[in-house]
């Protein structure tokens, strides 16, 4: 074979094998990486898995924020207007989270169906929403009127 | 008046940018000397514009004058100063004349410094960097208009810039990072004038290199400010989230060192040279792309400022034809610039050939992993969100296997080296760097960490390689001092950027697996222990700053009885806008990071407080503070500045050319 002709083939099997691995890498990385997201209701419905990575967003309902005395846990309710779901935290709650707000929380859900949530997330300002809590909100107020 | 003006100069800017980008090109094909000749005055011209119309736009801030729109929902009268001037890119329209004024600032540099190069090649790569400010230009005029006005009903203060903002960070991250993000456009526009002339030799390398370097290093700067930016203000102590604006700017910077690489073989052995162009594009590309997905509103974070589907279908059209339009000349060009010079695997062309791979699998991965969510999302397949494990998963295997190569690559000679001459140089260093790295995680007081380790061997390893190559180098000199004086800028820079990626991921790795994090409950008079260091609470105030009040925790830190710090932590409420802000306190150090925030208000003077120990990670941005001196470093090689410098002929398999060789330094001991 010409040299050149088998140095690019040379070149050609070094990059198959790589991108394989690459890809093997991709497909390792995203299983059980991804979330998808869930509203409260398909959540009751049980539309979505137990003991996985989910995430759930809505609205904090009014008055349901309960806090420990001894720790950071925190527990609340989402809701979707159609469905309630609870919410447990341990840690930090943004700045803009507040009842009657909304908001996006990742975790588990457990058994009963309570959502143990790793990370919450709220607007970050004013003008500002995750699309997942405008969605959730928007669902909120047509489930409303 | 000020805003017309401004208004107007911008329409000026665009005119003199339309010229730019017909009259010379057209010239160049025609080879029409008088219309060639125009292109550096245009390109100036149209810097003098868009810097008028950026001053207006300032001075509009400046003087808080509220009945121009931005101005009104962007600035406040309390604001300090220096955020009203950095209130002008702190939004969607002003951070793309921003983007505008930056791509005329290089494209005036390239008229000005690139005295030395053929005419048609600079007629042809002004007129391409005309083109592409023309699309900028067009979208500020037709989508966003930075001077429009809120009349009659004048408010009477601004609504404020998002506190999250109101930050140092503010004024310097996105000026540094638009110079990399746009810098890129001019290896971009030299790539595309020689698909244009068909001449893809050395010397198209050669020219275009320098200001890659220098584009790459703004990038690392910017990337960096970002990434300290979001530790103090808004991470709550993380300093990378794999968030898809982060990405968006990450992607070029993966595509730009691969292009780096990819560059010095082109231009020293004139191989890669269709590669090198498809690199080029690639990476310009993914600078668009990135401002698409962050202007457009279709991603969602601090930095996309608001939704306008308008703005977005923009974007990607102009995206869509830059792209188009330059694979499609690729594809018709290309296959006329092929080479057929060989190069034996063990080579430094070898290795670059892997650098390239490594880093070019990396983008994609990220590109995947940021394009993933809006694909299953526009094709109905479900609301996903792709993590920071997927692109730990990823990219930490990756730049683990590439340290080896990075350490053998300096040393490397083109075309044909030895094995055995690679493993006479660098054992001993691999030998030293596996003892000390083995030993050294065991002066730490934590369990003996792997990971640390394997990163510390790494690191070291590529250090001593480096120190090892040097040494090689002067060892023939009649002196150290001379050796090291015969040694180039280029390779200078080169060592520099490779002793960043070396310190940088000593602070990644050890900065992820020795930090202590800890959320809890604090009330006054309360201390808690976080890895050795005594966090007392001490007191709660209330203070108030020019546009803000707030509550403010004293924290002393004391280590085995000694003070180290006071920190005081504020939780901020802005006056005019009410928001909510966490304003972190940090004890930083070369060695080690302290770090006390606020949460809230929990009951009975109680807070909920978040504390943590970060050791080494300064040396995160060291590393790319060393890059980018590097990359400029490069700048200062005699090869760049000459005057018309004869094109070497790298085309032929000599390629030696005395003064390209002594730019790596490979020949030096020759």
């Amino acid at each position: 074979m010409h040299p050149v002709r088998k140095q690019r083939l040379l070149i050609v099997c070094f990059i198959v094998v790589f991108s394989s691995v690459a890809a093997g890498l991709v497909t390792y990385g995203l299983r059980g990486n991804i979330n998808l997201f869930f509203p409260p209701s398909e959540i009751v419905a049980g539309k979505a898995p137990i003991g996985q990575n989910i995430r759930l967003g809505g609205m904090v309902v009014d008055g349901s924020l309960k806090r420990s005395t001894d720790s950071l846990r925190v527990e609340f309710e989402v809701t979707d207007n159609r469905a309630t779901v609870g919410v447990v935290y341990e840690g930090i709650l943004p700045d803009l989270f507040g009842e009657g707000q909304g908001v996006v929380a990742a975790g588990k859900l457990d058994e009963s169906g309570v959502l143990q949530a790793t990370e919450v997330l709220a607007k970050h300002d004013e003008n500002y929403m995750p699309p997942e809590v405008i969605e959730a909100m928007k669902e909120y107020q047509e489930a409303e009127s | 008046m000020i805003p017309e003006l401004g208004h107007f100069a911008l329409i000026l800017a665009l005119c003199l940018a339309l010229l730019l980008g017909t009259v010379p090109l057209l010239g160049s094909f025609r080879q029409q000397r008088q219309a060639m000749e125009l292109a550096p005055s245009l390109a100036v011209g149209m810097l003098v514009f868009t810097a008028i119309s950026f001053a207006c736009l300032a001075t509009s801030f400046l003087q808080d004058d509220f009945s121009v729109a931005l101005v009104a929902s962007h600035s406040n009268s309390l604001m300090p100063t220096a955020y009203k001037f950095a209130a002008v890119w702190g939004n969607h329209e002003g951070s793309l004349l921003l983007w505008s004024l930056i791509l005329s600032g290089w494209t005036a540099a390239v008229a000005l410094f690139s005295r030395a190069l053929p005419l048609q090649m600079l007629a042809r790569v002004l007129s391409v960097m005309g083109l592409i400010a023309v699309g900028f230009l067009l979208f500020s005029l037709l989508t966003s208009n930075p001077f429009a006005r809120l009349l009659p009903s004048i408010p009477a203060d601004g609504a404020d810039l998002n506190p999250l903002l109101q930050d140092p960070g503010l004024v310097i991250h996105p000026p540094l990072l638009y110079m990399g993000y746009v810098g890129f456009s001019v290896a971009f526009a030299f790539a595309i004038a020689a698909l244009l002339g068909g001449r893809l030799d050395a010397s198209w390398a050669r020219w275009s290199r320098p200001w890659t370097n220098v584009a790459w290093g703004f990038l690392s700067l910017g990337i960096m400010l970002g990434s300290w930016w979001a530790y103090y203000e808004l991470g709550w102590g993380g300093w990378w989230f794999w968030d898809p604006v982060e990405n968006a700017s990450f992607m070029p910077w993966l595509a730009g060192t691969a292009l780096v690489h990819s560059l010095a073989v082109t231009e020293k052995r004139g191989l890669f040279k269709s590669w090198t162009v498809l690199l080029a594009i690639f990476t310009f590309s993914l600078s668009l792309l990135g401002t698409f997905l962050v202007r457009s509103g279709v991603l969602t974070s601090v930095h996309a400022f608001a939704t306008d589907p308008e703005r977005g279908v923009f974007i990607l059209i102009f995206l869509c034809l830059v792209v188009g339009g330059s694979l499609t000349l690729y594809a018709f060009r290309a296959p006329a610039v092929q080479s057929r010079i060989s190069f034996g695997w063990m080579s430094r062309e070898c290795l670059l050939l892997i650098n390239n791979v490594f880093f070019l699998v990396a983008t994609l991965t990220v590109l995947f992993g940021t394009l993933f969510p809006l694909l299953t999302d526009a094709l109905g397949l479900g609301k996903y969100s792709v993590g920071p494990p997927y692109f730990n998963a990823v990219f930490v295997p990756l730049m683990a296997v590439l340290l080896p190569f990075m350490g053998i690559g300096p040393t490397a000679r083109w075309k044909q080296d030895s094995s055995a001459r690679w493993l006479r140089e660098l054992l001993v260093p691999a030998l030293v760097a596996v003892v000390v790295g083995a030993l050294l995680p065991l002066i730490s007081n934590q369990s003996y960490n792997i990971w640390v380790a394997l990163a510390l061997v790494l690191a070291i390893y590529l250090m001593l390689a480096m120190l090892r190559d040097l040494q090689t180098k002067v060892r023939n000199a009649s002196s150290l001092v001379a050796g090291l004086k015969r040694l180039t800028p280029s390779y200078y820079g080169m060592q520099l950027a490779h002793l960043g990626f070396a310190v940088a991921v000593i602070g990644v790795v050890l900065t992820s697996q020795y930090a202590v994090e800890m959320d809890l409950k604090m009330s006054p008079g309360e201390s808690q222990e976080v890895a050795g260091h005594v966090f007392r609470f001490e007191s709660l105030e209330r203070v108030s700053g020019p546009n803000y009040t707030a509550d403010e925790g004293v924290f002393a830190i004391t280590l085995e009885d000694k003070l180290v710090a006071r920190l005081a932590a504020q939780k901020r409420r802005y006056m005019a806008s009410g928001q909510v802000m966490t304003e972190a306190a940090i004890s930083g150090g070369l060695w080690r990071d302290l770090f006390v925030a606020l949460g809230e208000p929990i009951g009975d003077g109680a807070w909920s407080v978040r504390l943590q120990y970060k050791p080494f990670l300064r040396w995160i941005w060291l590393g790319p503070i060393l890059m980018a001196l590097g990359s400029f470093v490069t700048l200062a090689d005699r090869r760049y500045r000459a005057g018309k410098v004869k094109a070497t002929n790298a085309d032929t398999d000599t390629g030696t050319d005395n003064a390209a060789a002594a730019v790596t330094g490979t020949h030096a001991t020759t």
